[in-house]
């Protein structure tokens, strides 16, 4: 009884609609989160994300509706991320049928955020996602630190030693970031996963640079519990959720 | 996932009661906060007439009450002390009116919960310890298969499945060795994250998941299809 890898499509989502679109030949509309998640869980997603990438607060709300209409018809979890920056939003997500909220920018600019939510929701709702980026010259001690504005902005903070602070507030798990391996398509930032993996004894779920399914055991074996892909999934052929549990299990890990 | 599982879960039961009402009345306990969207849905899709609500006469009535729980124990217990739903658990299992308990809901049956160093008393429906659980990586969160008893009801057609798990403290041992004559005995279920935990009980009236059967996709959906055709069959429990 070993619990299983769990492999997580993300979506970004605008204004209620999926950015960019899916590549997938039988949807009736690629640009509806509920549709694609419809079809994540059927094709063996073992949970979901939606990013919300809405710039305009006033096209928030369309969010909620989406996570609504998803919770009431996908029977998976689902995290949610995207402006999430108080106890209040938290509750909001969870209220329309989130399980989890994942939280960056917010949780940098103001660490305490960590503790107010997970003492009042539990650790299991909270996701810190990380953008980690390489930094030469000893600018942080790992090498890593943590980026804002989707890798833009450095902060000069330690990457590593953030996840472990995170981790000793009561976040319950990291998704982490490479924004090196990022779109790049060529395999996980595996040093990062290894440096944090040593760091925090909390789920890790590694994400960025995923191309195709043999760079998914590598990431398990520097010791992530799941992995995270957009486009790997999105542009990927239509049993991709498949190859890549099959690449993790063949590699020796359980998957479900 | 199993093509048995799916084939089995996928269409409404046709209807199968009598005196007219053959969808089984369920209250969602309705306390505190988190997401219960998915357990009303996930309970309607497995054939219950469902009632989100904390109101005496929806909690105490209804053929099946479900409590979730998600959070600290002792928080979980004081929201449930709040709203009077401690005596009306109780009054439900001694009057042998079908409970089911999710996650921290399971471990608020057990005699106490140990979280961050301070020990906070539980129902005490079954003996018994919630404590940290003593694995590598903590919280057990995602899919982890389950060992259940033979003869379960509702593991039935979905014994070999996985279910999803979120949870960092557990039952580690079963201290429940009352047996009576012509009291079935309680069956229990396990799993595994670092040690072996309870993944199931169930005891009479009285059943509880520490995982989540409202997350666990098809086979969470067949397990709670199990439990709501129970309350069909459920001795003492027409509605008021």
């Amino acid at each position: 009884m070993t619990v299983a890898i769990r492999v997580i499509p993300c979506l970004d989502v605008d204004a209620g609609r999926v950015v960019k679109g899916v590549n997938f030949a039988d949807l009736r509309d690629a640009g509806d989160p509920v549709e694609l998640a419809h079809r994540y869980d059927n094709a063996g997603a073992d949970e979901l994300t939606f990013l919300d990438v809405t710039a305009s607060s006033s096209d928030r709300d369309t969010m909620f509706d989406v996570v609504a209409r998803t919770a009431e018809e996908v029977f998976i979890p689902l995290t949610v991320g995207g402006g999430v920056r108080s106890v209040a939003d938290v509750d909001k997500l969870l209220r329309y049928g989130a399980d989890k909220a994942s939280i960056n920018t917010a949780a940098v600019v103001r660490p305490e955020v960590i503790d107010e939510i997970t003492s009042h929701f539990g650790s299991q709702v909270l996701v810190l996602s990380v953008d980690a980026r390489r930094v030469q010259g000893g600018r942080t001690p790992s090498g890593f630190e943590v980026t804002t504005h989707g890798g833009r902005t450095g902060t000069g903070i330690d990457a590593v030693a953030w996840a472990r602070e995170a981790a000793d507030r009561g976040v319950g798990e990291i998704l982490l970031n490479s924004i090196d391996a990022d779109g790049t398509r060529e395999g996980f930032d595996l040093e990062l996963i290894r440096a944090v993996r040593a760091a925090v004894k909390i789920p890790i779920i590694a994400s960025g640079g995923a191309g195709e399914p043999a760079h998914f055991p590598p990431a398990v074996a520097a010791g992530a519990d799941a992995v995270l892909a957009a486009s790997v999934f999105h542009f990927g052929p239509v049993d991709a959720i498949a190859d890549v549990k099959k690449a993790i299990r063949e590699a020796g890990y359980p998957v479900r | 996932m199993s093509g048995e599982a799916a084939a089995s879960t996928g269409a409404d039961r046709p209807a199968a009661g009598a005196a007219g009402e053959d969808r089984p009345a369920v209250t969602v306990l309705d306390y505190g906060s988190g997401n219960v969207r998915s357990a009303v849905r996930a309970l309607e899709r497995a054939g219950a007439r469902v009632t989100l609500s904390a109101k005496a006469e929806d909690v105490l009535n209804a053929d099946g009450l479900v409590v979730p729980g998600v959070g600290a124990f002792a928080t979980v217990m004081k929201e449930l002390r709040d709203v009077d739903a401690i005596r009306m658990i109780g009054r439900r299992v001694a009057g042998g009116r079908p409970v089911l308990a999710i996650c921290v809901g399971l471990q608020i049956l057990f005699e106490e919960g140990v979280e961050h160093g301070t020990t906070e008393p539980g129902m005490g429906e079954w003996p018994g310890k919630v404590e940290l659980l003593p694995a590598d990586v903590v919280p057990h969160m995602g899919w982890n298969t389950v060992s259940a008893p033979e003869g379960s009801m509702l593991f039935e057609g979905v014994e070999q499945e996985r279910f999803y798990f979120v949870h960092s403290y557990g039952v580690q041992k079963w201290e429940f060795d009352v047996t009576h004559a012509g009291i079935k005995p309680p069956m229990v279920t396990w799993s595994e994250h670092g040690a072996p935990f309870i993944a199931a009980v169930e005891n009479g009236p009285l059943c509880a998941t520490q995982f989540h059967p409202e997350k666990s996709g098809d086979a969470g959906a067949r397990l709670l299809r199990n439990w709501v055709n129970s309350l069909r069959k459920a001795p003492g429990t027409a509605a008021a």
